[in-house]
Protein backbone atom coordinates (compact mmCIF):
# COMPACT_ATOMS: atom_id res chain seq x y z
CA UNK A 1 0.00 0.00 0.00
CA UNK A 2 1.03 3.26 -0.89
CA UNK A 3 -0.37 6.69 1.24
CA UNK A 4 -0.42 10.06 -0.35
CA UNK A 5 2.16 11.06 2.23
CA UNK A 6 4.68 8.09 0.18
CA UNK A 7 3.88 9.88 -2.85
CA UNK A 8 4.83 13.23 -1.25
CA UNK A 9 7.83 11.70 0.59
CA UNK A 10 8.97 9.78 -2.59
CA UNK A 11 8.00 13.74 -5.17
CA UNK A 12 10.52 15.56 -2.35
CA UNK A 13 13.51 13.02 -2.94
CA UNK A 14 12.66 13.16 -6.59
CA UNK A 15 12.87 16.93 -6.42
CA UNK A 16 9.58 17.38 -8.17
CA UNK A 17 6.89 19.68 -6.75
CA UNK A 18 3.37 18.12 -7.24
CA UNK A 19 -0.21 19.63 -7.88
CA UNK A 20 -2.83 18.56 -5.77
CA UNK A 21 -4.62 16.47 -8.68
CA UNK A 22 -1.18 14.74 -9.72
CA UNK A 23 -0.71 13.25 -6.02
CA UNK A 24 -4.01 11.40 -6.87
CA UNK A 25 -3.50 10.01 -10.08
CA UNK A 26 -0.02 9.04 -9.08
CA UNK A 27 -0.63 7.48 -6.04
CA UNK A 28 -2.78 5.36 -7.70
CA UNK A 29 -0.60 4.50 -10.53
CA UNK A 30 2.47 3.63 -8.31
CA UNK A 31 -0.02 1.38 -6.21
CA UNK A 32 -0.97 -0.74 -9.24
CA UNK A 33 2.43 -0.82 -10.82
CA UNK A 34 3.92 -1.99 -7.15
CA UNK A 35 1.01 -4.70 -7.19
CA UNK A 36 2.47 -6.08 -10.24
CA UNK A 37 6.30 -5.68 -9.57
CA UNK A 38 5.17 -7.90 -6.58
CA UNK A 39 4.96 -10.62 -8.38
CA UNK A 40 8.80 -10.85 -8.22
CA UNK A 41 8.28 -11.91 -4.74
CA UNK A 42 7.08 -15.35 -6.08
CA UNK A 43 11.04 -16.27 -7.11
CA UNK A 44 13.46 -17.57 -4.86
CA UNK A 45 16.57 -15.32 -5.50
CA UNK A 46 18.70 -16.42 -2.28
CA UNK A 47 20.99 -17.96 -3.78
CA UNK A 48 21.26 -15.80 -6.96
CA UNK A 49 24.03 -13.11 -7.49
CA UNK A 50 22.63 -9.77 -9.14
CA UNK A 51 23.65 -8.64 -12.67
CA UNK A 52 23.85 -4.74 -12.64
CA UNK A 53 25.44 -5.22 -15.85
CA UNK A 54 26.28 -7.36 -18.94
CA UNK A 55 29.29 -6.60 -19.59
CA UNK A 56 32.64 -6.48 -17.24
CA UNK A 57 33.15 -2.40 -16.59
CA UNK A 58 35.99 -0.90 -15.86
CA UNK A 59 36.67 3.05 -15.40
CA UNK A 60 38.30 4.35 -18.75
CA UNK A 61 41.57 6.31 -17.63
CA UNK A 62 43.90 8.10 -20.28
CA UNK A 63 47.30 9.83 -19.58
CA UNK A 64 47.26 12.93 -17.07
CA UNK A 65 48.27 15.13 -20.39
CA UNK A 66 46.54 17.88 -21.15
CA UNK A 67 44.31 17.92 -24.17
CA UNK A 68 42.22 20.46 -26.06
CA UNK A 69 38.52 20.94 -24.42
CA UNK A 70 35.47 23.33 -25.07
CA UNK A 71 36.51 26.64 -24.30
CA UNK A 72 34.09 28.79 -21.98
CA UNK A 73 32.15 30.89 -24.30
CA UNK A 74 31.30 27.27 -25.63
CA UNK A 75 30.45 26.16 -22.80
CA UNK A 76 28.51 28.52 -21.41
CA UNK A 77 26.31 28.71 -24.70
CA UNK A 78 23.71 26.52 -23.72
CA UNK A 79 23.38 28.07 -20.17
CA UNK A 80 19.83 28.98 -18.60
CA UNK A 81 21.45 31.88 -17.05
CA UNK A 82 25.08 33.42 -17.24
CA UNK A 83 27.30 35.75 -15.61
CA UNK A 84 30.99 36.76 -15.44
CA UNK A 85 32.00 33.61 -17.41
CA UNK A 86 29.74 31.55 -15.24
CA UNK A 87 26.63 29.52 -14.45
CA UNK A 88 24.02 31.99 -12.55
CA UNK A 89 21.84 30.02 -10.29
CA UNK A 90 19.42 31.38 -7.39
CA UNK A 91 21.12 31.71 -4.13
CA UNK A 92 22.32 28.03 -2.45
CA UNK A 93 23.10 29.56 1.02
CA UNK A 94 20.47 31.43 3.10
CA UNK B 1 9.12 3.90 -58.09
CA UNK B 2 9.67 7.39 -56.52
CA UNK B 3 13.75 7.93 -55.04
CA UNK B 4 12.52 8.25 -51.80
CA UNK B 5 10.63 5.06 -52.01
CA UNK B 6 13.71 3.13 -52.71
CA UNK B 7 16.57 1.69 -50.18
CA UNK B 8 20.23 3.01 -49.50
CA UNK B 9 21.87 -0.17 -51.58
CA UNK B 10 19.21 0.71 -54.12
CA UNK B 11 20.30 4.77 -53.98
CA UNK B 12 23.79 3.67 -53.92
CA UNK B 13 23.86 1.44 -57.09
CA UNK B 14 21.99 4.25 -59.29
CA UNK B 15 24.37 6.68 -57.88
CA UNK B 16 27.48 4.81 -58.95
CA UNK B 17 25.67 3.68 -62.66
CA UNK B 18 25.15 7.86 -62.80
CA UNK B 19 21.44 7.15 -63.25
CA UNK B 20 20.74 9.57 -60.39
CA UNK B 21 22.57 11.91 -57.63
CA UNK B 22 22.34 11.95 -53.86
CA UNK B 23 20.84 15.81 -54.49
CA UNK B 24 17.55 14.38 -56.47
CA UNK B 25 17.42 11.92 -53.57
CA UNK B 26 17.44 14.48 -51.14
CA UNK B 27 15.00 16.51 -53.44
CA UNK B 28 12.62 13.16 -53.33
CA UNK B 29 12.71 12.92 -49.75
CA UNK B 30 11.59 16.52 -48.93
CA UNK B 31 8.73 16.82 -51.31
CA UNK B 32 7.44 13.84 -49.53
CA UNK B 33 8.08 15.65 -46.21
CA UNK B 34 6.37 18.62 -47.98
CA UNK B 35 3.46 16.53 -48.77
CA UNK B 36 2.85 14.02 -45.79
CA UNK B 37 4.61 15.34 -42.58
CA UNK B 38 1.81 17.02 -41.75
CA UNK B 39 -0.14 14.16 -41.30
CA UNK B 40 2.75 12.38 -39.79
CA UNK B 41 4.55 14.30 -37.57
CA UNK B 42 7.33 12.07 -37.43
CA UNK B 43 9.85 14.35 -36.53
CA UNK B 44 10.21 16.78 -33.58
CA UNK B 45 12.44 19.21 -35.41
CA UNK B 46 13.87 19.40 -38.91
CA UNK B 47 17.09 20.88 -39.91
CA UNK B 48 17.07 23.79 -41.41
CA UNK B 49 17.21 23.24 -45.35
CA UNK B 50 19.49 26.43 -45.83
CA UNK B 51 22.14 24.75 -43.82
CA UNK B 52 21.96 21.41 -45.05
CA UNK B 53 25.46 20.32 -47.27
CA UNK B 54 25.52 17.49 -49.55
CA UNK B 55 28.87 15.70 -50.39
CA UNK B 56 28.54 13.99 -53.37
CA UNK B 57 32.30 12.25 -53.21
CA UNK B 58 31.13 10.64 -49.51
CA UNK B 59 30.27 7.18 -49.71
CA UNK B 60 26.94 7.20 -48.03
CA UNK B 61 25.42 10.69 -48.62
CA UNK B 62 21.39 9.29 -47.88
CA UNK B 63 18.87 11.28 -46.19
CA UNK B 64 18.58 9.80 -42.10
CA UNK B 65 16.20 10.98 -39.46
CA UNK B 66 18.12 11.10 -36.37
CA UNK B 67 15.92 10.43 -32.70
CA UNK B 68 15.81 13.14 -31.05
CA UNK B 69 17.66 12.28 -27.55
CA UNK B 70 21.05 12.22 -29.61
CA UNK B 71 23.12 15.50 -29.87
CA UNK B 72 23.84 16.95 -33.15
CA UNK B 73 26.03 20.39 -32.30
CA UNK B 74 24.21 23.60 -32.85
CA UNK B 75 20.53 21.43 -33.62
CA UNK B 76 17.81 21.31 -30.69
CA UNK B 77 18.00 18.03 -28.97
CA UNK B 78 15.19 18.23 -26.63
CA UNK B 79 14.59 13.88 -25.69
CA UNK B 80 10.90 15.61 -27.09
CA UNK B 81 10.49 17.03 -23.58
CA UNK B 82 9.83 20.63 -22.38
CA UNK B 83 12.77 20.64 -19.83
CA UNK B 84 15.74 20.89 -22.88
CA UNK B 85 13.20 23.17 -24.99
CA UNK B 86 16.07 25.09 -26.85
CA UNK B 87 18.80 23.17 -25.79
CA UNK B 88 21.63 22.92 -28.55
CA UNK B 89 24.26 20.84 -27.69
CA UNK B 90 27.79 21.60 -27.97
CA UNK B 91 29.03 18.71 -29.58
CA UNK B 92 28.18 15.68 -32.02
CA UNK B 93 27.26 12.18 -30.27
CA UNK B 94 29.86 9.34 -31.76
CA UNK B 95 26.82 7.84 -33.59
CA UNK B 96 26.51 11.54 -35.38
CA UNK B 97 29.81 12.31 -36.07
CA UNK B 98 30.32 8.67 -37.87
CA UNK B 99 27.40 9.50 -39.77
CA UNK B 100 28.44 13.20 -40.95
CA UNK B 101 31.98 11.07 -41.76
CA UNK B 102 30.46 8.70 -43.79
CA UNK B 103 28.44 11.68 -46.07
CA UNK B 104 24.88 10.95 -44.51
CA UNK B 105 22.68 14.01 -44.80
CA UNK B 106 20.88 14.31 -41.04
CA UNK B 107 17.36 15.95 -42.25
CA UNK B 108 15.98 16.08 -38.54
CA UNK B 109 15.71 14.52 -35.25
CA UNK B 110 12.69 12.55 -35.14
CA UNK B 111 10.18 12.62 -32.47
CA UNK B 112 9.94 9.95 -29.74
CA UNK B 113 8.25 9.42 -26.50
CA UNK B 114 9.55 12.02 -23.37
CA UNK B 115 12.90 11.10 -22.82
CA UNK B 116 12.01 7.43 -24.09
CA UNK B 117 9.47 6.65 -21.49
CA UNK B 118 6.71 5.59 -23.54
CA UNK B 119 5.83 2.44 -26.09
CA UNK B 120 3.40 4.58 -28.26
CA UNK B 121 5.33 8.03 -29.20
CA UNK B 122 2.30 9.64 -27.60
CA UNK B 123 4.69 11.24 -24.66
CA UNK B 124 5.89 13.60 -26.80
CA UNK B 125 5.56 17.31 -26.06
CA UNK B 126 5.48 17.67 -29.50
CA UNK B 127 2.04 15.58 -29.46
CA UNK B 128 2.13 12.26 -31.07
CA UNK B 129 3.25 10.65 -34.49
CA UNK B 130 0.71 9.29 -36.75
CA UNK B 131 1.15 5.73 -38.08
CA UNK B 132 1.87 5.63 -41.76
CA UNK B 133 0.18 2.61 -42.50
CA UNK B 134 -3.39 3.74 -40.38
CA UNK B 135 -2.88 7.76 -39.36
CA UNK B 136 -5.67 6.77 -36.25
CA UNK B 137 -2.81 4.01 -34.73
CA UNK B 138 0.42 4.78 -32.84
CA UNK B 139 3.82 4.02 -34.71
CA UNK B 140 5.05 2.59 -31.58
CA UNK B 141 7.60 3.56 -29.73
CA UNK B 142 9.47 5.21 -28.17
CA UNK B 143 11.31 5.65 -31.57
CA UNK B 144 7.97 5.98 -33.13
CA UNK B 145 9.01 9.42 -34.95
CA UNK B 146 12.01 7.66 -36.14
CA UNK B 147 10.27 4.29 -37.58
CA UNK B 148 7.17 6.78 -39.01
CA UNK B 149 9.93 8.64 -40.84
CA UNK B 150 11.51 5.33 -42.67
CA UNK B 151 8.02 4.07 -43.58
CA UNK B 152 6.80 7.12 -44.91
CA UNK B 153 9.64 7.21 -47.33
CA UNK B 154 10.50 11.10 -45.29
CA UNK B 155 13.89 9.65 -44.60
CA UNK B 156 15.72 6.76 -46.25
CA UNK B 157 17.40 5.65 -42.98
CA UNK B 158 16.99 6.48 -39.35
CA UNK B 159 18.81 5.74 -36.15
CA UNK B 160 16.85 4.94 -33.17
CA UNK B 161 17.83 3.75 -29.51
CA UNK B 162 16.16 0.84 -27.72
CA UNK B 163 16.08 0.55 -23.81
CA UNK B 164 13.74 -2.01 -23.68
CA UNK B 165 11.83 -2.71 -27.38
CA UNK B 166 12.39 1.26 -28.26
CA UNK B 167 13.70 0.44 -31.94
CA UNK B 168 11.94 -3.34 -32.52
CA UNK B 169 8.31 -2.56 -31.24
CA UNK B 170 7.73 0.75 -33.58
CA UNK B 171 9.93 -1.27 -36.43
CA UNK B 172 7.28 -3.96 -35.80
CA UNK B 173 4.02 -1.82 -35.99
CA UNK B 174 5.62 0.29 -38.98
CA UNK B 175 6.85 -2.51 -41.08
CA UNK B 176 10.32 -1.99 -41.32
CA UNK B 177 13.63 -3.28 -39.79
CA UNK B 178 14.73 -2.61 -36.82
CA UNK B 179 18.07 -3.51 -35.03
CA UNK B 180 19.12 -3.61 -31.45
CA UNK B 181 22.93 -4.43 -31.07
CA UNK B 182 24.33 -6.42 -28.26
CA UNK B 183 25.01 -3.77 -25.60
CA UNK B 184 28.20 -2.03 -26.25
CA UNK B 185 27.99 -2.33 -29.64
CA UNK B 186 27.58 0.89 -31.10
CA UNK B 187 28.71 4.17 -28.43
CA UNK B 188 26.70 6.03 -26.55
CA UNK B 189 28.15 8.70 -26.50
CA UNK B 190 26.05 11.83 -26.67
CA UNK B 191 23.21 9.73 -26.16
CA UNK B 192 21.35 11.27 -23.67
CA UNK B 193 20.86 8.61 -21.06
CA UNK B 194 17.59 7.05 -19.98
CA UNK B 195 18.57 3.68 -18.30
CA UNK B 196 22.28 3.35 -18.99
CA UNK B 197 22.77 -0.46 -18.67
CA UNK B 198 19.99 -1.20 -21.02
CA UNK B 199 20.36 1.87 -23.71
CA UNK B 200 21.80 1.13 -27.01
CA UNK B 201 21.42 2.85 -30.32
CA UNK B 202 20.48 1.16 -33.58
CA UNK B 203 19.59 1.23 -37.36
CA UNK B 204 15.96 1.29 -38.75
CA UNK B 205 15.83 0.88 -42.04
CA UNK B 206 13.55 -0.20 -45.14
CA UNK B 207 15.90 -3.57 -45.71
CA UNK B 208 18.06 -6.03 -43.87
CA UNK B 209 20.72 -5.34 -46.38
CA UNK B 210 20.54 -1.69 -45.25
CA UNK B 211 20.65 -2.47 -42.01
CA UNK B 212 24.05 -3.78 -42.40
CA UNK B 213 25.55 -1.30 -44.35
CA UNK B 214 24.49 1.32 -41.53
CA UNK B 215 25.40 -0.90 -38.98
CA UNK B 216 28.91 -0.76 -40.46
CA UNK B 217 28.87 3.12 -40.14
CA UNK B 218 27.80 3.74 -36.57
CA UNK B 219 29.31 0.56 -34.85
CA UNK B 220 32.68 0.56 -32.89
CA UNK B 221 34.58 1.06 -29.73
CA UNK B 222 34.67 4.60 -28.69
CA UNK B 223 36.96 5.16 -25.47
CA UNK B 224 34.14 8.07 -25.03
CA UNK B 225 31.77 5.65 -23.41
CA UNK B 226 33.14 3.57 -20.55
CA UNK B 227 30.03 1.04 -21.44
CA UNK B 228 31.80 0.41 -25.28
CA UNK B 229 32.86 -3.05 -25.88
CA UNK B 230 36.44 -3.62 -26.62
CA UNK B 231 37.38 -7.50 -27.75
CA UNK B 232 38.02 -8.49 -24.48
CA UNK B 233 34.44 -8.08 -23.64
CA UNK B 234 33.20 -10.18 -26.31
CA UNK B 235 35.60 -12.57 -24.94
CA UNK B 236 34.53 -11.87 -21.59
CA UNK B 237 30.79 -12.64 -22.52
CA UNK B 238 31.86 -15.51 -25.12
CA UNK B 239 33.18 -17.84 -22.56
CA UNK B 240 31.32 -16.57 -19.47
CA UNK B 241 28.15 -17.14 -21.08
CA UNK B 242 27.22 -19.02 -24.19
CA UNK B 243 29.64 -19.50 -26.38
CA UNK B 244 30.49 -23.59 -27.36
CA UNK B 245 33.90 -24.68 -27.93
CA UNK B 246 33.63 -25.48 -31.36
CA UNK B 247 32.30 -22.07 -32.15
CA UNK B 248 35.06 -20.07 -32.59
CA UNK B 249 34.18 -16.11 -33.03
CA UNK B 250 36.12 -13.15 -34.15
CA UNK B 251 35.62 -10.26 -31.53
CA UNK B 252 37.10 -7.60 -33.46
CA UNK B 253 34.54 -5.53 -35.80
CA UNK B 254 33.23 -7.35 -38.26
CA UNK B 255 32.01 -6.21 -41.96
CA UNK B 256 28.56 -6.89 -41.56
CA UNK B 257 27.48 -6.70 -44.91
CA UNK B 258 29.65 -10.11 -45.41
CA UNK B 259 26.91 -11.51 -43.36
CA UNK B 260 24.07 -10.50 -46.12
CA UNK B 261 24.41 -14.34 -47.09
CA UNK B 262 21.56 -16.00 -48.70
CA UNK B 263 21.77 -19.53 -46.28
CA UNK B 264 19.86 -20.83 -43.22
CA UNK B 265 21.08 -24.35 -43.93
CA UNK B 266 21.66 -25.83 -40.87
CA UNK B 267 21.16 -23.34 -38.58
CA UNK B 268 19.61 -24.51 -35.50
CA UNK B 269 16.11 -22.03 -34.42
CA UNK B 270 14.08 -22.00 -31.25
CA UNK B 271 10.91 -21.07 -30.63
CA UNK B 272 10.50 -20.21 -26.99
CA UNK B 273 7.20 -21.87 -25.85
CA UNK B 274 6.04 -18.85 -23.43
CA UNK B 275 6.51 -16.40 -26.46
CA UNK B 276 3.39 -17.83 -28.11
CA UNK B 277 0.55 -17.76 -24.99
CA UNK B 278 -2.73 -16.65 -24.89
CA UNK B 279 -3.35 -13.29 -25.43
CA UNK B 280 -1.50 -12.70 -28.63
CA UNK B 281 -3.02 -11.90 -31.47
CA UNK B 282 -3.67 -14.83 -33.72
CA UNK B 283 -2.61 -13.17 -37.15
CA UNK B 284 0.43 -12.18 -35.59
CA UNK B 285 1.05 -15.42 -34.01
CA UNK B 286 -0.06 -17.18 -38.24
CA UNK B 287 2.35 -14.54 -39.89
CA UNK B 288 5.16 -15.38 -37.23
CA UNK B 289 4.47 -19.57 -37.88
CA UNK B 290 4.57 -18.97 -41.38
CA UNK B 291 7.62 -17.23 -41.48
CA UNK B 292 9.09 -19.92 -39.70
CA UNK B 293 7.86 -22.30 -42.65
CA UNK B 294 9.56 -20.32 -45.43
CA UNK B 295 12.72 -20.49 -42.89
CA UNK B 296 12.15 -24.45 -43.12
CA UNK B 297 11.89 -24.52 -46.40
CA UNK B 298 15.01 -23.19 -46.60
CA UNK B 299 16.77 -25.84 -44.98
CA UNK B 300 16.72 -24.29 -40.91
CA UNK B 301 15.49 -26.19 -38.16
CA UNK B 302 13.21 -25.79 -35.77
CA UNK B 303 12.80 -26.77 -32.32
CA UNK B 304 10.60 -25.73 -29.30
CA UNK B 305 12.36 -24.30 -26.61
CA UNK B 306 11.92 -22.54 -22.98
CA UNK B 307 12.68 -19.56 -21.66
CA UNK B 308 11.03 -19.60 -17.88
CA UNK B 309 11.76 -16.79 -16.25
CA UNK B 310 10.16 -14.83 -19.26
CA UNK B 311 7.01 -13.71 -17.64
CA UNK B 312 8.99 -11.64 -14.85
CA UNK B 313 10.70 -9.77 -17.40
CA UNK B 314 8.62 -6.87 -17.66
CA UNK B 315 8.71 -6.65 -13.92
CA UNK B 316 12.30 -6.74 -13.45
CA UNK B 317 12.71 -3.76 -16.41
CA UNK B 318 9.99 -1.62 -14.64
CA UNK B 319 12.71 -1.67 -11.91
CA UNK B 320 16.10 -1.57 -13.33
CA UNK B 321 14.70 1.04 -16.03
CA UNK B 322 12.97 3.50 -13.65
CA UNK B 323 16.30 3.33 -11.07
CA UNK B 324 18.23 3.81 -13.55
CA UNK B 325 16.52 6.77 -14.79
CA UNK B 326 15.47 8.38 -11.62
CA UNK B 327 19.09 8.87 -11.43
CA UNK B 328 20.34 9.63 -14.78
CA UNK B 329 17.70 12.62 -15.31
CA UNK B 330 18.52 13.95 -11.40
CA UNK B 331 20.56 16.13 -14.08
CA UNK B 332 17.98 18.34 -15.43
CA UNK B 333 17.48 20.44 -12.44
CA UNK B 334 17.59 23.85 -13.97
CA UNK B 335 20.93 24.57 -12.90
CA UNK B 336 23.11 24.76 -15.99
CA UNK B 337 20.96 24.43 -19.47
CA UNK B 338 17.53 23.87 -20.54
CA UNK B 339 14.38 24.90 -18.76
CA UNK B 340 14.54 27.03 -15.41
CA UNK B 341 11.84 27.83 -13.10
CA UNK B 342 11.21 29.92 -10.00
CA UNK B 343 7.97 29.34 -8.19
CA UNK B 344 5.89 32.70 -7.77
CA UNK B 345 5.77 32.52 -3.58
CA UNK B 346 8.76 30.81 -1.81
CA UNK B 347 8.01 27.08 -0.36
CA UNK B 348 11.65 25.86 0.62
CA UNK B 349 14.71 26.95 0.15
CA UNK B 350 15.73 29.31 -3.04
CA UNK B 351 17.31 26.79 -5.01
CA UNK B 352 15.17 23.40 -3.91
CA UNK B 353 12.32 25.77 -4.79
CA UNK B 354 13.75 25.96 -8.55
CA UNK B 355 15.18 22.37 -8.41
CA UNK B 356 11.12 21.51 -7.56
CA UNK B 357 9.61 23.96 -9.98
CA UNK B 358 11.79 23.35 -13.13
CA UNK B 359 11.22 19.66 -13.00
CA UNK B 360 7.43 19.84 -12.03
CA UNK B 361 7.50 22.15 -15.21
CA UNK B 362 9.51 20.30 -17.35
CA UNK B 363 8.60 16.75 -17.04
CA UNK B 364 5.21 15.66 -18.80
CA UNK B 365 3.08 12.50 -16.56
CA UNK B 366 4.89 9.37 -17.84
CA UNK B 367 8.27 11.19 -16.76
CA UNK B 368 7.40 12.22 -13.37
CA UNK B 369 5.84 8.72 -12.66
CA UNK B 370 9.08 7.02 -13.90
CA UNK B 371 11.39 8.98 -11.89
CA UNK B 372 9.14 8.57 -8.99
CA UNK B 373 9.00 4.96 -9.18
CA UNK B 374 12.96 4.55 -9.51
CA UNK B 375 13.33 7.12 -6.60
CA UNK B 376 11.39 4.73 -4.61
CA UNK B 377 12.65 1.49 -5.57
CA UNK B 378 16.60 3.15 -4.57
CA UNK B 379 14.85 4.26 -1.54
CA UNK B 380 16.18 3.38 1.88
CA UNK B 381 14.87 0.28 3.39
CA UNK B 382 13.14 -0.63 -0.34
CA UNK B 383 15.98 -1.18 -1.71
CA UNK B 384 16.56 -5.04 -1.29
CA UNK B 385 12.78 -5.58 -2.08
CA UNK B 386 13.02 -3.96 -5.14
CA UNK B 387 16.10 -2.99 -6.54
CA UNK B 388 18.60 -5.51 -5.23
CA UNK B 389 15.79 -8.04 -6.18
CA UNK B 390 14.94 -6.82 -9.66
CA UNK B 391 18.76 -7.24 -10.66
CA UNK B 392 18.90 -11.01 -9.30
CA UNK B 393 15.66 -11.91 -11.36
CA UNK B 394 18.09 -10.08 -14.19
CA UNK B 395 20.80 -12.71 -14.15
CA UNK B 396 17.83 -15.29 -13.44
CA UNK B 397 16.67 -14.14 -17.53
CA UNK B 398 19.92 -13.87 -18.42
CA UNK B 399 20.61 -17.38 -17.28
CA UNK B 400 17.96 -18.63 -19.64
CA UNK B 401 19.42 -17.19 -22.46
CA UNK B 402 22.72 -18.61 -21.95
CA UNK B 403 21.07 -21.90 -21.73
CA UNK B 404 19.03 -21.69 -24.54
CA UNK B 405 21.81 -20.39 -26.98
CA UNK B 406 23.92 -23.66 -26.13
CA UNK B 407 21.10 -25.71 -28.08
CA UNK B 408 20.58 -22.76 -30.76
CA UNK B 409 21.99 -20.84 -32.85
CA UNK B 410 18.90 -17.51 -32.66
CA UNK B 411 15.45 -17.91 -31.44
CA UNK B 412 12.78 -16.34 -33.41
CA UNK B 413 9.49 -14.96 -31.72
CA UNK B 414 6.72 -12.16 -32.70
CA UNK B 415 8.31 -8.89 -31.81
CA UNK B 416 4.63 -7.73 -30.25
CA UNK B 417 2.02 -9.58 -29.47
CA UNK B 418 -0.42 -7.04 -31.37
CA UNK B 419 -0.57 -4.73 -34.19
CA UNK B 420 -0.15 -0.94 -33.67
CA UNK B 421 -2.85 -0.04 -31.54
CA UNK B 422 -5.42 3.25 -31.65
CA UNK B 423 -3.90 7.04 -30.59
CA UNK B 424 -5.27 7.03 -27.05
CA UNK B 425 -6.17 3.83 -26.29
CA UNK B 426 -3.77 2.61 -23.72
CA UNK B 427 -2.73 6.05 -22.13
CA UNK B 428 -4.67 5.95 -19.17
CA UNK B 429 -3.17 2.40 -18.65
CA UNK B 430 0.21 2.34 -17.93
CA UNK B 431 0.32 -1.48 -17.18
CA UNK B 432 -0.97 -2.04 -20.41
CA UNK B 433 1.39 0.11 -22.21
CA UNK B 434 4.12 -1.94 -20.48
CA UNK B 435 2.96 -5.13 -21.39
CA UNK B 436 3.43 -4.11 -25.40
CA UNK B 437 7.01 -4.46 -24.64
CA UNK B 438 6.92 -7.87 -23.42
CA UNK B 439 8.40 -9.90 -25.96
CA UNK B 440 11.36 -7.43 -26.94
CA UNK B 441 12.33 -6.90 -22.69
CA UNK B 442 14.81 -9.74 -22.43
CA UNK B 443 16.92 -8.73 -25.09
CA UNK B 444 18.14 -6.05 -23.62
CA UNK B 445 18.19 -7.25 -19.79
CA UNK B 446 20.55 -9.95 -21.37
CA UNK B 447 22.47 -7.49 -23.93
CA UNK B 448 21.95 -10.10 -26.48
CA UNK B 449 21.05 -8.31 -29.98
CA UNK B 450 18.17 -8.46 -31.49
CA UNK B 451 16.13 -7.82 -34.62
CA UNK B 452 12.60 -7.06 -36.01
CA UNK B 453 11.51 -7.67 -39.93
CA UNK B 454 8.57 -7.18 -41.66
CA UNK B 455 7.09 -10.39 -42.06
CA UNK B 456 3.11 -9.92 -42.86
CA UNK B 457 0.29 -7.68 -42.71
CA UNK B 458 -3.31 -7.83 -41.41
CA UNK B 459 -6.29 -8.15 -41.98
CA UNK B 460 -6.80 -4.07 -41.32
CA UNK B 461 -3.66 -3.76 -43.40
CA UNK B 462 -0.94 -3.28 -40.45
CA UNK B 463 2.35 -4.46 -40.67
CA UNK B 464 3.70 -7.51 -38.29
CA UNK B 465 7.28 -8.11 -37.32
CA UNK B 466 9.00 -11.22 -36.57
CA UNK B 467 11.84 -10.81 -33.88
CA UNK B 468 15.53 -12.61 -34.06
CA UNK B 469 17.64 -12.81 -31.29
CA UNK B 470 21.00 -14.32 -31.05
CA UNK B 471 24.42 -14.30 -28.99
CA UNK B 472 26.40 -11.62 -27.38
CA UNK B 473 28.08 -9.73 -30.90
CA UNK B 474 26.47 -12.19 -32.90
CA UNK B 475 24.50 -9.34 -34.91
CA UNK B 476 25.96 -11.28 -38.39
CA UNK B 477 23.26 -14.38 -37.31
CA UNK B 478 20.44 -12.07 -37.46
CA UNK B 479 21.80 -10.57 -40.68
CA UNK B 480 22.08 -13.78 -42.46
CA UNK B 481 18.84 -14.74 -41.21
CA UNK B 482 16.62 -12.03 -42.14
CA UNK B 483 18.73 -11.18 -45.49
CA UNK B 484 17.81 -15.46 -46.33
CA UNK B 485 14.49 -14.33 -45.54
CA UNK B 486 14.23 -11.15 -47.38
CA UNK B 487 15.24 -12.93 -50.72
CA UNK B 488 12.01 -15.20 -50.45
CA UNK B 489 9.56 -12.78 -49.36
CA UNK B 490 8.50 -9.72 -50.21
CA UNK B 491 6.82 -7.91 -47.29
CA UNK B 492 9.88 -5.41 -46.63
CA UNK B 493 9.19 -4.06 -50.32
CA UNK B 494 5.21 -2.90 -49.53
CA UNK B 495 5.60 1.14 -49.57
CA UNK B 496 3.09 3.22 -48.57
CA UNK B 497 1.50 6.12 -50.68
CA UNK B 498 0.88 9.23 -49.00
Amino acid sequence: MISKEDVLNIASLSRIHLQDNEIDQLTKNLEDILEYIAKLEKLDVSNVEPTSHVLPIENVYREDKVNSSLGQSAALKISTENQNGSFKVPKVIE
Amino acid sequence: MKLNYLTAHEILDLIKENKTSAQKVYKSVLDQIDNSEKAIKAYANLAERSEISIDENKPFPIPIAVKDNMCVLDQETTCSSNILKGFKPSYDATVIEKLKDSGAIIIGHANMDEFAFGSSTETSCYGPTHNPWDLDCVPGGSSGGSTAAVASNQAIWAIGSDTGGSIRQPAAFCGVVGLKPTYGRVSRYGLIAFASSLDQIGPITKDVEDSAILMNIIAGYDPKDSTSAKPEDALFLNTLSCRDDNYSHSCDLPDFTKALVNDVKGLRLGIPKEYFIDGIDAEVKQAVLDAIERLKDRGATFKEISLPHTEYAVATYYIIATSEASSNLARFDGVQYGLRKIPERPRKSSIVDMYEETRAAGFGTEAKRRIMLGTYSLSSGYYDDYYLRGLKVRTLIKQDFDKAFKEVDAIVTPTTPTTAFKIGEKTSDPISMYLSDIFTISANLSGIPAISIPCGFSRNNLPIGMQIMAKPFDEEMLFRIGYTYQQITDWHKKRVNL
